[in-house]
């Protein structure tokens, strides 16, 4: 079981970018969970400097946008 | 070029609809159409065109060159990028927090967040068009000056005790924060090219009803408020209508785009360029939904400073502009 962390501070984007990475792990039948990180310390500490973020084993592998779906293929595949 | 616009709406308002030129509604009505059909044309190739310009400058790529900066240049760079980096208002806190965690000195944030809703490259762009270069020289001129001065004062002031908690204490640690790299990426013309697309659409999407709010009220202030009426309320020779302005546009949340349509209505209403200024910076960078969000990562008595700062600013811009006269 992996966690997918989305950074963002709730705004439209940043659901959009999570249920994107939801669904499309759910069509791999992948064993992750996608969590929507909101606390502003938690997302200064990631290392955030644009939302929507995506971090993956403590370490950000998307910053600044909603994910594209080529994008999105790209961070899954390295489950 | 851009009279084919005035020729589009001359065509749709006097020989399609048939009404009388020298109508209140015509006149609006020609106002709506010219001004929407020639905003949104000029978007959709500037913003694409900027953004194809400018995809390999991001918020991290800013950081890193900024917290190598000495304060006064960082104050000067930190405006001038919060005038070329676009941002949606709910990316400022993330942007906010992560250059305090860099510890770039609190006033060259500051300096950047100002600026930044004052100033973009598409409302310059659509301001040169609208109301000519030395409107534009003057109003960027402005926005820059009053973000570099704030940025100043902030550090002058060591306003860093007034962040919430886990902010300030970044600025307490004594050793010096690691140093940034960034990795510029090399941008394919592939790349570029869907950078700016999706740029455009997104873009496009958030601000086109604002945009035509803007024209709507450009509009009606251009066909059915008559010219005496700012005369009288707005007109020269009364100190106060400068600070009347600044505060009458408070509770209006509109971004610059939208504002730029407004601008040009009240400056053919002949309303003096000071008062303009200060309506329109006032009605761009003060808003009520920014702040409600500053209060995350600020405590009310810096947010109160700053909202002070920026009006008290906006009228002493106003008298002066509107003492000189130079338009």
């Amino acid at each position: 079981m992996k966690t997918i962390n989305v950074y963002g501070s709730g705004c439209r984007n940043c659901t959009v970018t999570a249920e994107r990475l939801t669904q499309e792990a759910s069509a791999r039948n992948l064993d992750v969970q996608v969590e929507k990180v909101t606390d502003l310390e938690a997302i200064m500490q990631a290392g955030v400097v644009s939302t929507p973020a995506v971090g993956m084993d403590g370490q950000l592998v998307h910053s600044g946008s909603v994910p594209t779906d080529e994008q999105v293929k790209q961070i899954l595949d390295n489950v | 070029m851009l009279s084919l616009f005035t020729d589009l709406a001359d065509w749709i308002t006097y020989s399609l609809l048939g009404l009388e030129p020298t109508s209140r509604l015509a006149s609006g009505l020609h106002f709506f159409i010219e001004d929407t059909t020639k905003i949104l044309a000029l978007l959709v190739v500037l913003i694409y065109v900027i953004a194809l310009m400018r995809a390999s400058l991001n918020p991290e790529r800013v950081r890193a060159f900024l917290q190598g900066k000495g304060r006064h240049s960082g104050y000067v760079m930190g405006a001038i990028f919060g005038s070329v980096t676009p941002f949606c208002s709910c990316s400022s806190i993330p942007l906010f927090m992560g250059f305090v965690s860099a510890r770039i000195p609190l006033g060259v944030t500051m300096a950047f967040l100002l600026t930044s809703p004052m100033i973009n490259e598409v409302a310059i762009v659509l301001l040169g068009s609208l109301l000519g270069w030395k409107f534009t020289l003057i109003y960027v001129a402005v926005g820059l000056t009053l973000g570099i001065i704030g940025g100043w004062l902030i550090d002058t002031l060591k306003a860093e005790r007034w962040l919430v908690p886990f902010l300030a204490r970044q600025y307490e640690n004594p050793e010096p924060a690691a140093a940034l790299e960034y990795q510029v990426q090399q941008l394919s013309l592939r790349q570029r090219h869907q950078f700016a697309r999706n740029e455009m659409q997104e873009i496009l999407q958030r601000i086109w009803k604002w945009v035509l709010i803007g024209v709507g009220l450009g509009a009606f202030i251009h066909g059915f408020i008559p010219e005496q009426w700012f005369q009288q309320h707005l007109g020269d020779g009364q100190w106060w209508s400068v600070p009347a302005a600044t505060l009458l546009a408070i509770p209006m949340y509109v971004n610059a785009t939208s504002m730029v349509p407004i601008m040009e209505s009240l400056l053919l209403k002949s309303v003096p360029l000071g008062t303009t200024l200060a309506f329109c910076m006032s009605a761009v960078a003060v808003s009520l939904p920014e702040f409600m969000m500053l209060k995350q990562v600020m405590q009310a008595r810096l947010l109160g400073m700053i909202a002070a700062y920026l009006l008290i600013a906006f009228c002493l811009v106003g008298w002066l502009f509107n003492a000189i006269s130079i338009l």
